[in-house]
């Protein structure tokens, strides 16, 4: 045993000194932080204030733009000509030109503007003008405005979950698909990137030739198995490393600039015609807000729905599991070749249950009870990008438990299957091996 | 002398062919023990069954009196013919991780791989990545590597192949004084001249069989062709004239001012004999029995006859190096 962990020992470290190891660890969580907070930084640095001038020919409309967030509007009561000539003085960033007959040819609207146009203030114009001239030709047609907002009935159905004994729990599925679909990705991502880890080391050992000084000292299946264990220490050990770090990023940036998460509800446009806002629509406004806030709050609740420790605990067990499982046969694949040009003709195999479970993973996440997900949930090949990507909905202990016990069934299956191949090809030099071959040392050793 | 190592009737089969059949050998303990064969005779396989890389299909194997089992493995060292070294790892680190895998401690391995860099000019290179040594510097790690934990028996596959003359002699001194503390060595080869004149016993093993076994002198004994070569000088008789029945001539050389004759003795004489004839024949300057090498007496195994040409004794330092 001692000998296995003398192996554990080596594999482990010598890939986590590597300098790409470092590299990956480091910029991992960098990445992963940056997509979180960039977005929210690019959306600020963008906001510079940008000025419109209006000119409006029909008198109509000019009175109905309010300046909103960093879009600020000047009715001018100029020429067109003139006003442009001002925003050439940079005195504007823009100039809409509302002629007298845009309310019967809207396509004759224009806005002018020395550099491109931002694309912000040109949809908040087009908002604007749209719903004035909707409510232009609703008051021409005799219809009351308020009529028509009794009218518009938001629904929002509240999905809830009812187990036998009656406890009820509201459901949130596009949370749990975002979840389920990022835990399926990881497993495979992970899966991937360490199990033809496991390839090349085998594969290198091999090469070198430095296979036979070993085996005369442990068994091939000691080091097989210290490899693979070593290589999956190095696997946890990163991807703890990276939860740990992208959350101490995301939790500074938090702390040094709060303000920038705050959730801010966007404002509703209202058409208020120029006239302060009479009662019920002040109603109308709270009720569009209030809107909002639920929105916000059930993404919270929907998150604090999910077990988050069953969510934890399963994708490293799956993890484990999936990796174990495939790494075995990854590691026979490495033992069977002489040089990593010759592993194509044995990685489709391998890959092909992988990919096709990621590739399951967008009909189980709008399905997770089906028929489908459960059979790909229970097979130790699919089971660990199919079960994560199923747990975030809701997962029974029972099938959870099954599912499991196949998956440890599975990767003992497969170690003993690599074992004997592995035993063999680490031995083999200057054959060309096919499945045949493979299978007859499955046999005969 | 008591026996290290007993194998009696190792069997093995691979799929397509029988690698060893009914192998013998017994090697006896402190000694330097030649496993020589062609390439392909099943030497590798016999030692990696030893080494307990392979199992083997029916025989047995004692080890020091005991069943051979994994234990044993921390007392044997194995060479590979086959050999390399991960290279990206540290020199030293990596002669770390090889010695612990043969059961020693982490602080004993240091202190002992010390000792033999230094003795090797290799404490240089300790921090240094294996692929900046020279092929030269890698065997000799690899060497060290294999005799640091001290086993009882060594066993060297291709010992020479890849080194040159000067490393074939530091290594041969450095096998010798291993047995002198008490190792028992195993060389395996192809290149039978190359280690015949370390070897004490011998085992030649040709398509899965083994062909002969036994002590070095006695074999060359059992395979003597009674040929002796001389030199004369001053010739006033012809040499011809000198034999009798009892001695055949097989070839003459005249040269300027002296001849060489290779004469074959049969039952009935004695190299004595022979001698008194030659020296009523003119001045002796040289007389020698043209003993065949270990090569030669293979080929005889194998093909029934001494190989065509002169047979000499090659310098195995030489070959081991063109090797």
């Amino acid at each position: 045993m001692s000998k296995i962990a003398t192996i554990i020992r080596r594999e482990f470290l010598s890939r986590v000194k590597k300098k790409s190891f470092v590299a990956m660890t480091i910029l991992g969580p960098v990445l992963m932080a940056a997509i979180v907070i960039v977005p929210v930084l690019v959306a600020q640095l963008s906001d510079s204030d940008y000025s419109v001038a209006i000119v409006d020919d029909s008198g109509l409309f000019a009175q109905d733009f309010r300046d909103r967030d960093n879009i600020y509007f000047t009715p001018l009561d100029t020429d067109i000509d003139n006003a442009i000539e001002r925003m050439h003085d940079g005195r504007f960033d823009a100039v809409l030109h509302i002629p007298e007959v845009a309310f019967q040819a809207p396509s004759s609207l224009r806005l002018f503007s020395a550099k491109s146009v931002n694309f912000n203030a040109k949809l908040l114009i087009e908002n604007i003008l749209k719903l004035e001239f909707e409510s232009m030709k609703l008051s021409s047609a005799g219809i009351d405005e308020e009529v028509l907002r009794s009218i518009e009935s938001p629904v929002s159905i509240r999905a809830i979950r009812i187990s036998n004994d009656g406890e009820q729990m509201t459901d949130y599925p596009e949370i749990s698909m975002g979840l389920g679909f990022v835990g399926g990705f990881l497993i495979y991502i992970f899966i991937f990137l360490f199990g033809s880890q496991v390839l090349r080391g085998v594969l290198e050992e091999k090469t070198s030739r430095i296979v036979e000084i070993i085996v005369s000292s442990v068994k091939p299946f000691q080091l097989m198995m210290g490899k693979i264990f070593g290589v999956g220490l190095v696997g946890l050990t990163q991807f703890l490393i990276w939860i740990f770090l992208t959350l101490a990023i995301v939790g500074g940036f938090q702390a040094a600039a709060p303000e920038m998460f705050r959730f801010t509800p966007d404002e509703e446009v209202f058409i208020t015609g120029g006239q302060v806002l009479n009662p019920e629509e002040l109603q109308t406004q709270r009720e569009a807000i209030q809107q909002h806030d639920t929105m916000a709050g059930e993404l919270l609740a929907g998150l604090s729905a999910i077990n988050i420790p069953v969510m934890v605990l399963s994708f490293i067990f799956y993890f484990l599991g999936g990796y174990l499982l495939y790494a075995a046969l990854f590691a026979a694949i490495g033992s069977a070749v002489d040089n990593e040009a010759d592993t194509q003709q044995f990685m489709l195999p391998v890959t092909i249950p992988l990919l096709l479970a990621l590739i399951m993973t967008q009909m189980v996440v709008t399905n997770p009870g089906g028929t489908v997900a459960l059979w790909l949930s229970m097979i130790p090949f699919t089971s660990p990008v199919i079960m994560m990507a199923r747990i975030p909905f809701g997962v029974s202990y029972a099938e959870l438990a099954l599912s499991a016990a196949l998956l440890v069934a599975g990767f003992m299956f497969t170690t003993w299957v690599a074992a004997k191949i592995y035993r063999t090809g680490i031995l083999m030099y200057g054959k060309k091996v096919d499945y045949k071959e493979l299978w007859k040392w499955m046999r005969h050793s | 002398m008591s026996t290290l190592l007993k194998a009696d009737n190792i069997t093995k089969t691979y799929r397509d062919h029988r690698a060893l059949d009914q192998v013998s050998v017994h090697i006896p303990d402190q000694s330097i023990f030649g496993l020589l064969g062609p390439n392909g005779a099943g030497k590798t396989t016999l030692i990696r069954i030893i080494n307990q890389i392979i199992g083997a299909d029916q025989g047995t194997i004692l080890f020091d009196n005991e069943p051979l089992r994994s234990k044993h493995v921390l007392r044997i060292g194995y060479l590979p013919e086959e050999r390399g070294l991960y290279k990206k790892m540290e020199v030293g680190e990596q002669s770390i991780y090889l010695a612990r895998l043969k059961g020693l401690k982490r602080q004993e391995a240091r202190k002992l791989l010390t000792g033999w860099f230094e003795k090797f000019d290799l404490m240089p290179w300790w921090g240094k990545k294996v692929e900046e040594l020279s092929k030269g510097m890698q065997q000799k790690v690899q060497f060290i590597i294999t005799v640091l934990h001290k086993p009882r028996l060594l066993i060297f596959d291709e010992p020479f192949s890849g080194f040159d003359p000067i490393n074939v002699n530091l290594l041969k001194e450095e096998i010798l004084k291993l047995r002198e503390e008490g190792s028992t060595i195993i060389f395996s080869t192809h290149n039978m001249d190359s280690v015949e004149e370390l070897c004490d016993h011998i085992a030649l093993i040709n398509r899965s069989k083994l062909v002969l076994e036994g002590d070095v002198r006695e074999v060359r004994k059992n395979h003597s062709t009674r040929l002796y070569e001389a030199e004369l000088e001053q010739v006033h008789t012809p040499v011809e004239q000198m034999l009798d029945g009892r001695f055949q001539l097989v070839d003459i050389e005249k040269h300027l001012e002296s001849m060489t004759v290779r004469i074959r003795i049969t039952k009935e004489a004695t190299p004595n004999e022979l001698l008194q004839s030659l020296l009523t024949s003119g001045q002796l300057t040289s007389f020698r029995e043209l003993t065949p090498t270990m090569n030669d007496i293979f080929i005889k195994q194998v093909t029934g006859e001494y190989p065509t040409g002169k047979m000499q004794k090659t310098d195995p330092f030489i070959q081991a190096g063109q090797q």
